[in-house]
């Protein structure tokens, strides 16, 4: 074994604006942190193009990560432990799936994922099981560690309880990403308060519940969930940031298929237009690298990808509509689409709708029987509740479905009556109608 | 624009009505594992393969007028149906979505109940794996269902039909 005892001779903190202090006293964690691959996730946003909106929001997956970690190893060492249910020998196990959970994230790994059709969980596992210095780490504490830590991640561990800690609605992941989240977009509304929450959670054998005396402190939980979405992570301006860094990545693949001569050669995204992507390519990719190329193609002769790339790079963004989708509607949107194609306005790329269900986020909902698990509350005769049934809070703000469509256009060029004067006025017409 | 939305309204089109959250994604899940043009991102949860954007595109549809969503009380929970609306055909009619054979899987995992279908998805989720380490998995992470072995051998012969009904009728 070579972590023997496991412990560091002393141990490490990091400080960190959330939790103050991130303790690490486990020599596998302090290597883990130290691999390449997690290093990797400094150089990644947590929140990819919100920055854009909220200049603060600049906090890396690496920040969240240790976050996470921490949460896990509150709960465990200091609320958990002891308790019925609670299995100890799964401690490292939880630590090291906490640390890891988002190691396959991407660059923009939204955008890239629906562009591409990739998934970063697949490269969280490849990353774990693959030959690299993570597996290396983990090999070390035994030979089935690793396979064991991405399947906690995978949520097919065979100990629910362990998987729930990680990913459920109530989890160090949405607890750890809400307060940082809040805390560095400087928005006031995602705070709660954890230290109640984790003071109430109780291990079942299948998952984690709350102590009904908790539930107040999980309202605010809900709450805070609620607003961040709309007010932060469905914010209409960095949709429209988000749109165009889509489009920019369809267009450089389709010139990439066309045969189009780069000035700056997409060396990076070869592997990622074909369809060919292995784990050394995707590892590559960060920030820097995708920034690098947008700046660059500012001066490509392709006037579209030119284009798009100067509006990401000098947040000149598109402005958008409200957009509901209805038949009456939908006629319009073909007949934009036909204006715009008038107007020499590509629609491919500059007339696009963006849908809530285009966002990797969610709200609470109690949901069906077998369809996802829910929050429970533990009552003090041992019943477990559904919660909305008990808060007549989230009740309200969980029965009641909200969606949103967005329609994005240039709004520069549609005002530019230079040329196409007649068309664009048209087009200004049903856009405003 | 909005072709997404259109792929899950033609299937709930095929189907016809749909009864239970639960079914509907286990239909889209396992209509993407027999390689229908579904790109909703499904994760294992507690009861199998789920995914949350296709519960938010369900929720948009119904929002939009093109789904009619049904709550009715069963036992201790709510069940949900879903149906098309005439609204909703008159969307779908926007798009000319080429799909052939979604219609009879729909229609043949509509007739099948959720808890069989629940169990085939999850055998999809781990088809990569040699099927004893299958049935191990069904047994370990599915053991409050308490599915048999021979139901096991049943989704896979079902998972077969299944696959044969898009290749014969790609033939044809």
């Amino acid at each position: 074994m070579a972590y023997p005892g496991g412990q560091l001779s002393e141990e490490k903190v990091f400080k960190d604006p959330v939790h103050r202090y991130i303790h690490v006293r486990d020599k596998v964690i302090w290597d883990l942190i130290g691999t390449k691959e997690f290093q990797r996730l400094r150089r990644i946003k947590q929140l990819g193009t919100t920055y854009l909106t909220f200049h603060g929001a600049e906090h890396s997956r690496f920040n969240h990560s240790l976050g996470v970690y921490e949460i896990i190893r509150r709960i465990i060492d200091d609320v958990f432990v002891g308790r019925e249910h609670w299995d100890h020998s799964e401690r490292l196990l939880c630590l090291c799936a906490a640390l890891l959970h988002d190691l396959g994230h991407g660059p923009f790994s939204h955008s890239f994922e629906k562009v591409f059709r990739l998934d970063h969980e697949d490269f969280t596992q490849a990353i774990i099981l693959g030959d690299t210095e993570v597996n290396a780490v983990l090999r070390r504490v035994s030979d089935d560690f690793p396979k064991k830590v991405a399947e906690v991640i995978a949520k097919t561990y065979p100990n629910k309880l362990v998987v729930s800690l990680i990913s459920s609605q109530i989890d160090a992941d949405r607890m750890d990403y809400l307060l940082r989240d809040a805390y560095y977009t400087g928005v006031s509304y995602g705070n709660f308060d954890m230290e109640r929450i984790l003071r109430v959670m109780r291990p079942r054998e299948d998952q984690v519940v709350i102590k009904r005396s908790g539930m107040h402190a999980v309202e605010d939980y809900i709450m805070s969930r609620y607003q961040m979405y709309w007010q932060v992570y469905f914010h209409p301006v960095t949709r429209s940031a988000e749109v165009i860094l889509t489009k920019i990545l369809h267009r450089a693949k389709r010139l990439y298929e066309e045969g189009y001569e780069f000035q700056t050669k997409p060396i990076h995204f070869y592997s990622f237009f074909t369809g060919t992507v292995e784990l050394q390519d995707y590892l590559q990719l960060d920030e820097a690298v995708i920034l690098f190329y947008f700046q660059q193609w500012q001066h490509e002769r392709d006037a579209i990808l030119s284009d798009l790339c100067r509006r990401f790079v000098n947040r000149h963004l598109f402005k958008y509509v409200e957009f509901n989708p209805t038949n009456e509607q939908m006629t319009k949107l073909i007949e934009l689409t036909g204006l715009f194609k008038k107007a020499g306005i590509d629609p491919e790329y500059y007339l696009v709708v963006d849908s809530s269900s285009d966002l990797p986020y969610d709200f609470y909902r109690p949901g069906e029987e077998g369809e996802r698990l829910p929050i429970y509350l533990l009552m003090p005769n041992g019943e477990l509740r559904e919660l909305s049934r008990e808060s007549v809070l989230v009740d309200a703000i969980s029965g009641k479905r909200r969606t949103d469509h967005k329609l994005y256009f240039p709004a520069d060029f549609i005002y530019d009556f230079s040329t196409k004067r007649t068309t664009k006025k048209k087009i200004i017409e049903i856009l405003e109608g | 624009m909005f072709t997404e939305h259109a792929k899950v309204m033609k299937a709930l089109a095929a189907a016809g009505e749909i009864v239970g959250r639960k079914k509907l994604q286990k239909m889209i899940y396992i209509a993407k594992k027999l390689q229908f043009p579904f790109y909703e991102k499904f994760n294992f949860h507690f009861y199998g393969p789920y995914s949350e954007e296709l519960t938010c595109r369900i929720e948009e549809l119904c929002d939009l007028g093109f789904l009619h969503e049904m709550k009715e009380k069963k036992g201790g929970y709510f069940q949900y149906r879903y149906t098309l609306t005439e609204a909703g055909i008159q969307f779908l009619n926007h798009y000319d979505l080429d799909m052939p054979y979604l219609r009879e899987c729909m229609q043949d995992m509509n007739e099948q109940n959720s808890r069989f279908l629940e169990l085939v998805s999850t055998v999809l989720y781990f088809e990569h794996l040699p099927k004893e380490e299958v049935k191990e998995k069904v047994f370990l992470l599915k053991s409050k269902q308490r599915y048999t072995e021979e139901e096991v051998e049943q989704a896979y012969n079902y998972i077969e039909q299944l696959r044969a009904k898009v290749k014969n009728e790609v033939r044809a």
